[in-house]
């Protein structure tokens, strides 16, 4: 059972750090068009995220992979229950990374107009419909014994939408705040409005979801039976908080940081909510995925944790060593400067 | 159609597709890595062209290869549920091992290689692109150990209604996976090299920056012949590891239908599957298939007749692609060697005809690892995991008709939309060479022209 629960946390944290990281890479990708007033400018946003959007996404590669290697019965009737959903996700996210290779190939302003639809389509859809899915992984699916009873409709249903429009405005804040910090003059302050402007509707629909997963879902049922864990949440709603007091003291960077520190914990409340269960049955909660009855063997959790113990730290650590390479903002002069540049 | 057809199609599809890609990433990384290590070593600027000019090619390819790659992770879930949630204990480890340690460091040093130039030190920058080269090639063995598992499943027992790991030192050690790994990374070198020659030998043939490209083709001919050489070299031992654990699988690659001791190879052989014989029987070599079999002239080869007829593989197209993957590969043995031969002790801009049969070979290696695929993988039907788990018995049973049909379709228009606008730029690229003009080329620092 130590086993099954480290690993759940491990999965959370994956989650977590995917939706943190490629979260201001989405944020700054739905703003593309709307906050680029001319190519320069756009090609300053794509250089911003251009050294570590691939990096990010593997987060979402490894989240994938640890579900099949550490739960594969929950990966098999996760990815198979939403199915169209992770097909139109699919396409979004590889419409979204060809986008940014292929954009700066040709001059024609046609074709820089159609990559820059594809990367705001390309980031929105994914925002959307990760959001979409784990409001239906927190409320819980139509499981019974022989499987999964839906379709993509049945996950359209309002407190899936609500969840996913959350991820929507966290990602569009986190990612106006990101740009905010990455670029200058004037292309920054615009940013740091719309994340400003961007803040009170977040606020409302946060509330809103918190309301509503009284309703919908059973997540809260864990904090009460175990009160500390309500720091995630309060942490969560603090961060939020923050988000706008930081930035109205003209600090993007520590505003950055609590909308970070908002995002995963929002992920957390949900994923802690949801212990021991990873996907609960809306039919009867005797069919619900837990990770008892979903997780591979003992002996597979072993060899993973290994792996992880290793290998985890060394990535983390070339992670921050070329974020800390690209920690200066990008200039509109420099892209101009190297017509090589993306 | 069913539904086990059509998800099978869709994962032929979405892998080819992502197949087209993978292998000029294995190769052209190192190549690219190779000569940028060049110039820091001599200061000669001509690497540093080479690198830019090869590595952007490079860019254009690999952003298709690592896009449609995580269509191959989901699609287990997806369509193949069943196969998930019955081995997933053994082969989600794999996966989840390659992201952690492979596919992390390819993503995060290839960003510091496009957009560091001006960033870190011609060492470091150079570091960067051995850390994706090195990585693509580790991506590409823990898939292998993974496929390597569905040929040939080891370290694993079945219980709790699934099959479970026992032994992961038995999986990471799978002499068929192992193989496999070699013998795809060197057909990735293969088709890099093949790349390299035709493009050089394109813009050779107009006379186009003559010393860059010849440089090039050397370089690559070199690299095409050694690897080359090894696939066929690997793709022998394969062959035996084949023939002992999926004498079906080898039985079909060879058209064998009667179990006999020291059979003969038919350089012509045309196999008639319906009267469960071979039509056509000719230029027979004594005991060649026996000895590519098992390295011994008269050993027994198990004949398909010795199969249940829904045990054994379809047979035509194992038999075709195997034939024409051996062709091909014979074919790259010789032209790499006249390559090498033409391009260091010969003139070689000045051989017309070699430069333009260079130059349509680009796809051919292509087409060979395709058709490896389909050696391998329609080889192992009708099962999904040899002897453990049948292909019918994998596919998800939540997911409806209309749901693969829809996805299949679009999976196919958006690839083939993407696949020829990166084509199209592969292209464009290509003819247009290096870029001359130093002064626009953000350089290393320190390295101020």
């Amino acid at each position: 059972m130590e086993y099954q629960i480290l690993w759940f946390i491990l999965w959370g944290v994956l989650w977590a750090v995917y939706f943190m990281l490629d979260g201001f890479v989405m944020g700054a990708g739905m703003l593309h068009n709307f906050l680029g007033s001319n190519d320069g400018e756009k090609r300053v946003m794509i250089n911003t995220i251009g050294p570590v959007w691939e990096g990010n996404e593997v987060w979402l590669v490894t989240a994938g992979g640890v579900t099949f290697a550490a739960f594969p019965t929950t990966y098999a009737l996760m990815f198979s229950a939403m199915y169209t959903a992770l097909f139109l996700l699919l396409c979004a996210l590889i419409i979204r990374g060809v986008s940014y290779e292929f954009r700066s190939k040709e001059e024609w302003p046609w074709w820089k107009s159609c990559w820059d639809y594809a990367i705001m389509f390309g980031n929105f859809f994914p925002a959307l419909l990760f959001g979409v899915a784990f409001g239906n992984i927190f409320a819980g699916l139509p499981i019974d014994a022989t499987g999964f009873h839906g379709s993509i409709l049945t996950l359209l249903n309002p407190y899936g939408l609500l969840t996913g429009a959350l991820f929507v405005l966290l990602f569009l804040v986190h990612g106006a705040l990101y740009l905010t910090v990455k670029t200058t003059g004037d292309l920054s302050l615009r940013a740091n409005v719309i994340a400003n402007r961007l803040w009170p509707v977040l606020l409302i629909v946060a509330v809103t979801f918190l309301v509503a997963t009284q309703y919908a879902t059973k997540l809260y049922g864990n904090y009460l039976a175990t009160p500390l864990l309500l720091i995630i949440p309060v942490l969560a709603v603090a961060s939020l908080l923050g988000i706008r007091v930081l930035s109205a003291q003209g600090k993007p960077l520590a505003a950055l940081a609590a909308s970070s520190l908002t995002i995963l914990m929002v992920v957390g409340t949900g994923v802690a909510g949801l212990f021991p269960n990873m996907i609960p049955s809306n039919i009867d909660p005797a069919y619900s995925l837990t990770i008892v009855n979903s997780s591979s063997s003992l002996y597979t959790l072993k060899i993973m944790t290994v792996v992880a113990a290793i290998f985890v730290p060394i990535v983390i650590c070339y992670k921050i060593w070329i974020y800390r390479i690209f920690r200066a903002p990008v200039r509109v002069e420099d892209v101009l400067a190297d017509k090589h540049a993306y | 159609m069913d539904l086990v057809t059509l998800s099978r199609l869709q994962f032929a599809v979405t892998i080819m597709f992502h197949f087209i890609f993978v292998p000029l990433t294995l190769g052209l990384s190192i190549l690219t890595a190779y000569m940028e290590t060049r110039y820091v070593r001599t200061g000669d600027e001509t690497y540093l062209k080479m690198a830019k000019f090869w590595g952007k090619l490079f860019l254009i390819n690999f952003a298709l290869g690592v896009v449609t790659g995580i269509t191959m992770e989901f699609q287990f879930g997806m369509n193949w549920a069943e196969y998930s949630r019955y081995v997933g204990d053994i082969f989600g480890a794999p996966l989840a091992i390659e992201a952690t340690v492979a596919f992390f460091l390819e993503s995060v040093f290839i960003g510091l290689w496009i957009f560091g130039w001006n960033k870190v030190s011609k060492k470091v920058h150079a570091f960067a692109i051995w850390m994706v080269a090195i990585a693509t090639n580790l991506s590409a063995l823990w898939i292998l150990l993974a496929n390597g598992w569905m040929q040939h499943p080891v370290g694993f027992v079945l219980r709790n209604d699934r099959a479970e790991m026992i032994d992961f030192l038995a999986l990471v050690t799978n002499p068929n996976g192992l193989l496999k790994f070699a013998h795809q990374v060197l057909s990735g070198y293969t088709v890099a090299a093949f790349f390299v020659m035709g493009v050089s030998a394109w813009h050779l043939l107009r006379n186009n920056e003559t010393d860059f490209f010849k440089r090039s083709f050397r370089m690559a001919a070199t690299f095409g012949l050694v690897s080359a050489i090894l696939v066929a070299l690997f793709g022998d031992f394969s062959a035996v590891e084949v023939a002992t654990n999926q004498p079906a699988k080898f039985a079909s690659m060879e058209s064998v239908w009667e179990t006999k001791h020291g059979v003969g190879l038919n350089l012509l052989l045309l196999p008639d599957p319906q009267n469960e014989c071979n039509s056509v029987e000719g230029l027979c070599v004594p005991k060649a298939v026996s000895l590519l079999a098992f390295h011994t002239p008269n050993a027994e080869i198990k004949g398909l007749k010795d199969f249940p007829p829904e045990l054994r593989p379809p047979l035509l197209p194992v038999f075709l692609s195997f034939r024409l993957m051996v062709g091909l590969g014979s074919y790259f043995i010789l032209a790499a060697l006249l390559a090498v031969l033409l391009s260091r002790w010969g003139k070689i801009e000045n051989q017309t005809l070699f430069l333009k049969v260079m130059l349509y070979s680009i796809p051919l290696p292509y087409i060979a690892n395709q058709l490896g695929w389909v050696v391998a993988e329609v080889g192992r039907q009708p099962w999904i995991v040899y002897g453990v788990l049948k292909t019918s018995d994998a596919v998800s049973k939540s997911v409806s008709m209309g749901q693969v049909v829809g996805s299949l379709v679009g999976f196919t228009l958006l690839y083939g939309f993407l696949g020829a606008v990166d084509i199209y730029l592969l292209i464009k690229f290509a003819r247009k060479g290096p870029d001359n003009d130093i002064s626009t080329m953000i350089r290393p620092r320190g390295q101020e022209a």
